[in-house]
């Protein structure tokens, strides 16, 4: 919304200053979004001192001056003048300018070889006298100090532009800003006398709402002029469409639009000799078009409000007249109509058309309804001075009728809510100015609500106008307690942030990403879950919800590899889809590492990464967040976007149905398929949703301290194995021959090839024994030994490699 | 003079003479070995009569303990000189590099989720989430914003059907009603998380995050909400004074509501939180509605109290000096290097908010 404050004044008697009526009106709630003049092309000029200047080398009458105009470097100039000399202060105009007296435009040119950047102006260009020789000689006492700045002061009135929000319709209009500051104290809102008309005659046209079922309008009042001539507005209706940056268009139009401005009173002329017979508002139906004042076409919906005549649609009521009967400069009869639509219809129709006009803005918010005739009685005024005519009787069709709005409000509510008390007198004055009918009963006022405030509904209502009225800042401010009804985090959450900065202590970078991805991407990670589509994508490449948070590391990884990265570590922990429902997602943490584990330097060797880079930094954070190592299962089933023959699942307990990790080496395919070039590429997922903590606390969770201090023994054995037997189970069978004494069992060597059968492999173990209350014996030993061999032999064919 | 004085005279002047350690073990087993000379006078202290025995017993032992004592020193003394030998080729340039290390980094936005967590639980909030997805009643209907209501209109949705019955939460104020509608009051919740709005520029990107907060109980009025908010923004940005305005405004879901200026001042294009007269947005709250109360089965003429929404992203711009938003979800290499933190920097009371 946006006015002056001379315009404001025509509603408001005040005497404060612009910046107290700035800073007041965004305390009571409607925000000043800036509070400036309107640009001028004469801003461009701008005072400018002549540095130095040197004779044209092709030329000898012109000169090449350097000139500073305020910013951090000086400007070349060509100039003819005579007075041109070093120290002159002048006005400068810069390419783009447009030069006053000729309308020329500026541009940056070359003078006989030399380029010259703007001009330095006369008098007569810049219209300010007739004297044409030379350039402008400025007093340096007055104007060395304004080097840089504007030389013309704009003299346009500021503007302010309000932020209104949509429950205030009635400051959509001069007066009911004018209104609320009157009611803040910032001065007196001035009488409006409905204007006298002088009427003669029928409103001869018939004006009908259809009685039906969705019908949109509610009433419809008409006042027909008949023998007007549509002109130019005069100056100070111009003047006052134009302080606000509005184009003036002929004086029917910018009355209509003076009076909504002005009043929050949308009006809609038409050129009463083209409308066929009557006016019937009616439900459209289907199919039904016309041609808009925006120049545009619209096919209908059934069940919007229409103003028709014989001949068909009019325009769509409240939103947008039609080209049919729009008023020119020629016409001569006007029907000037002032209705009252109902905002939900308003509102339905225009976003299933797309249509957003002032009127449209203003009536799907709510306009006073009570102010059809105020409207009509005030325009239909000014078109008879400006343009003649004479005034028929006015009619006013109603279908609904309004109904006034009545509040019980208890005095004690306001202090129950701000915390502060006001004096009842002091309420009664505030809701008396901004238009309430206040009538006090015990501890209840009784209220009627002003008729342009279809906002206010209930006592909460009349808390916050009391409130903004009298200011925020005077709410006393409560210190916090610190009363706790919950721990701070649940398990959950702290798996979350536990798991987050576990990982990123592993050398990764925390990212985030959108939710949403390229479907294109999403179908390598998406295996067969369902594809989610955002029905009004951003654009065409973030169009689902994605699957997988590979689908969008995948592609800020290859990002960062054009950057020149190579060994990229980088996490993500954060939701996946899995429906369009609420609830239907998911927790994962994903990593990707790529590029080589270390690369080339003096100390190490150059490896690339592999599945057990991963498998650590899996294994590692699961043991962090303290899962039982013992009970942690590995299986090699995994989605398809991995190695088929390098990646693992890791699942809580063997007898899990869904595992809480997947770790290993991407699938070749996918690199090949998104066009990465990276030495390696792994990856790691960790389900949080389906890792199972108990309730228990630490405190609860640690176990009596248990220690041995008898010797401790190892022992080496190195089994021949089927190449396809998982050294999971190996372990498994060796760890269980005795749970007490074997204390851990530690993989050494792997070995396929020369000496083994080529379906077998070798595994050497190192296991270490221990007993917690005895030294063990040779014999004891020994015969621990042989249980081992005899276990593994006879449990998976294995043979002890001599 | 007895033999053990004799020895013990002999053998501490050869002592003195050595220098190897290999010598002076093969002297003390000289001494002390199973023929050793201490060990044969040993031997001999059986046949002498009680009254010799005992004297010379005790000087047997005497001999016995210096020369032992001396002899585990000079031992001692040599394999020292011996190490610090060995060390002077022992020299490495320890100017050279040491082996590889990768330093991880927590996103500021998760860094800033921590920091408002932390400051929010020492007034006894605590942390509340929903799903990203949520349905139409949820985000809008039940928060008084019904259909065709214009402030639909300031959230731009996205939908995920049709029927626009599910969309992606514009705001995180449905976790006040998920909150509500599944416990008693009071609450005091904060609900951090995504937010979506199909908006996209400079300031705005499609996905931003939001922390909700939520205090209801039977007292609870905008003076606490005031306290609790001006608590918050000077802990947040580590201040002692702040300059804070509150500006009345209009959200559905609360009444009264206002929005919040801080205000700053800019020092060599640097925004300094607190001082200056300048205002920035960064806030909108109010007292929940008590159409919103109703919806969600709590007593409006029993309870009340506040809800406030603040852009997590905004905050994290604000206090660390970033000035694009929309690079917070870029995934430069570059940026998360620069602006991330380290994980082992945990915002907590004890040890302060930020190093």
């Amino acid at each position: 919304m946006k006015f002056t404050i001379d315009w404001l004044k025509d509603h408001l008697d005040s005497k404060l200053n612009d910046e107290k009526i700035i800073d007041k009106l965004t305390n009571i709630g409607l925000e000043v979004e800036s509070f400036q003049s309107q640009p001028s092309e004469l801003d461009h000029f701008l005072v400018a001192k002549i540095v130095s200047l040197e004779k044209h080398p092709n030329a000898d009458r012109l000169k090449v001056c350097e000139v500073d105009i305020g910013k951090n470097e000086n400007v070349k100039v060509v100039c003819g003048a005579l007075n041109a000399k070093k120290n002159l202060i002048t006005v400068y105009a810069p390419p783009g300018a447009v030069i006053p007296k000729n309308q020329m435009k500026l541009s940056v040119s070359k003078i006989r070889g030399v380029t010259s950047y703007g001009m330095l102006c006369s008098e007569a260009e810049l219209k300010l006298s007739n004297e044409s020789e030379g350039i402008i000689e400025l007093s340096t006492n007055k104007y060395k100090s304004k080097i840089g700045k504007n030389y013309f002061l704009n003299n346009t009135p500021k503007i302010i532009d309000l932020s209104i929000t949509p429950n205030r319709a009635d400051c959509l209009g001069v007066r009911g800003i004018a209104r609320d500051l009157a009611a803040a104290g910032s001065g007196k809102l001035r009488k409006k006398n409905f204007p006298k008309i002088k009427s003669l005659g029928q409103q001869n046209l018939k004006v009908k709402i259809m009685n039906e079922k969705y019908q949109g309008c509610a009433a419809f009042g008409s006042y027909l002029i008949k023998g007007v001539k549509n002109k130019e507005s005069p100056k100070w209706l111009k003047d006052k469409l134009l302080s606000i940056g509005q184009k003036p268009i002929s004086a029917i139009v910018d009355i209509t639009n003076y009076v909504m401005l002005d009043l929050n009173r949308p009006l809609h002329a038409y050129d009463a000799d083209k409308i066929d017979t009557e006016i019937v508002v009616r439900n459209s139906k289907k199919g039904e078009s016309f041609d808009a004042l925006d120049n545009k076409k619209y096919v209908l919906e059934e069940n919007m409000c229409v103003i028709t005549d014989k001949s068909g649609i009019l325009g769509l009521g409240g939103i947008i007249g039609g080209t049919r009967s729009a008023t020119e400069l020629g016409t001569k009869n006007i029907l000037l109509e002032s209705a009252y639509f109902h905002p939900k219809s308003i509102r339905k129709t225009s976003r299933l058309l797309s249509i957003d006009t002032d009127a449209k803005h203003r009536f799907e918010r709510g306009i006073d309804p009570n102010s059809i005739e105020e409207g009509l009685l005030v325009a239909v005024e000014l078109i008879q001075k400006l343009c003649g005519g004479t005034i028929s009787k006015k009619d006013i069709q109603i279908n609904k009728r309004f109904k006034q709005r009545k509040i019980i409000f208890p005095i004690t509510k306001l202090q129950s809510i701000t915390g502060f008390k006001v004096p009842e007198k002091k309420i009664r004055k505030i809701l008396d100015d901004l238009g309430f009918k206040v009538t006090k009963k015990k501890n209840v006022l009784d209220l009627i609500v002003p008729s342009w405030r279809p906002d206010i509904e209930q006592e909460i209502d009349i808390v916050e106008e009391i409130a903004r009225i009298i200011g925020y800042n005077k709410i006393e401010t409560e210190l916090p307690e610190k009363v706790r009804i919950k721990p701070t985090l649940n398990k959950q959450q702290k798996l979350f942030h536990f798991l987050q900065r576990s990982v990123a202590s592993k050398g990764y970078f925390e990212t985030v990403t959108w939710s949403f991805t390229d479907s294109k991407i999403n179908d390598l990670f998406k295996e067969d879950k369902k594809e989610i589509e955002i029905v009004n994508p951003i654009s065409f490449d973030l169009n689902v919800l994605r699957s997988s948070i590979f689908s969008n590391l995948i592609f800020y990884l290859k990002k960062n590899l054009e950057r020149d990265f190579k060994d990229i570590s980088m996490f993500e922990i954060g939701p996946i889809f899995i429906g369009n429902k609420p609830g239907e997602q998911e927790i994962v943490l994903a990593g990707l590492k790529s590029g080589l584990a270390s690369r080339l330097n003096w100390i190490e060797k150059e490896r690339k990464l592999d599945v057990f880079d991963s498998k650590r930094d899996v294994i590692q954070t699961l043991h962090e967040i303290g899962l039982d190592p013992v009970k942690i299962n590995i299986n090699s089933k995994t989605p398809n976007y991995y190695h088929p023959g390098k990646s693992g699942a890791i699942y809580q307990n063997s007898i899990d149905k869904l595992p809480i990790a997947y770790f290993g080496e991407i699938h070749p395919n996918i690199l090949h398929k998104a066009d990465l070039k990276t030495d390696a590429l792994i990856v790691f997922e960790i389900f949080l949703d389906r890792i199972k903590i108990g309730e228990d606390k630490l405190k609860d969770l640690k176990s009596k301290f248990q220690y041995s201090d008898f010797q401790k023994s190892e022992r080496d054995f190195a089994f021949v194995i089927d190449k396809n037997f998982e050294v999971q189970e190996l372990i498994k069978i060796i760890s269980e021959v005795d749970e007490d004494l074997i204390k851990s069992i530690r993989v050494f060597d792997v070995y396929e090839g020369d000496n083994i059968d080529k379906e077998k492999k070798s595994v050497a173990l190192n296991v270490t024994i221990q007993s917690s209350n005895k030294s063990l014996t040779d014999d004891d030993l020994n015969y621990l030994n042989k249980l081992i061999i005899s276990n593994v032999e006879n449990k998976t064919g294995a043979k002890l490699r001599s | 003079m007895s033999d053990i004085i004799k020895i013990k005279e002999e053998y501490l002047n050869k002592l003195k003479e050595i220098s190897d350690l290999k010598e002076i073990n093969q002297l003390k087993s000289e001494l002390f070995g199973k023929s050793g000379k201490i060990s044969n006078e040993f031997k001999k202290i059986g046949s002498l009569n009680p009254e010799e025995r005992k004297t010379i017993s005790s000087q047997l032992n005497d001999a016995k303990n210096e020369l032992h004592n001396l002899i585990e020193k000079k031992i001692k003394d040599l394999e020292i000189n011996e190490i610090n030998l060995k060390l002077k080729n022992e020299r490495v340039d320890v100017t050279l590099p040491e082996r590889t290390f990768n330093r991880g980094k927590i996103h500021p936005v998760s860094q800033v989720i921590d920091e408002i967590s932390s400051i929010f639980s020492e007034i006894g909030f605590s942390v509340e989430e929903g799903p990203d997805v949520e349905n139409e009643y949820n985000n809008f209907t039940a928060l008084n914003t019904p259909k065709n209501h214009p402030a639909r209109d300031m959230h731009d949705t996205f939908y995920l059907d049709k029927n626009k019955k599910f969309l992606l939460r514009t705001h995180t104020s449905p976790v006040q009603v998920r909150t509500m509608l599944n416990g008693k009051p009071p609450f005091k919740i904060i609900a951090p998380g995504r937010t979506y709005r199909s908006d996209s520029d400079q300031t705005h990107a499609p996905m931003f995050h939001q922390v909700e907060g939520l205090h209801i109980d039977k007292n609870i009025n905008m003076g606490h909400l005031k306290g609790c908010l001006n608590y918050f923004i000077k802990e947040f940005f580590e201040v002692d004074k702040i300059k804070m305005r509150f500006r009345p405004s209009h959200f559905p879901f609360t009444e009264p509501s206002a929005e919040v200026d801080i205000g700053y001042e800019l020092k060599d294009g640097k925004i300094i939180i607190g001082e200056g007269n300048k205002w920035l947005e960064i806030l909108g709250c109010g007292m929940v509605h008590p159409n919103v109360l109703k919806n969600v089965k709590v007593n409006p003429s029993k309870y009340q109290g506040y809800a406030f929404g603040i852009g997590i992203d905004r905050l994290a711009m604000l206090k660390y000096g970033i000035n694009d938003l929309r690079a917070f979800f870029e995934s430069d290499y570059r940026w998360l290097s620069h602006f991330g933190f380290d994980p082992l920097d945990v915002p907590s009371s004890y040890r302060g908010l930020s190093r």
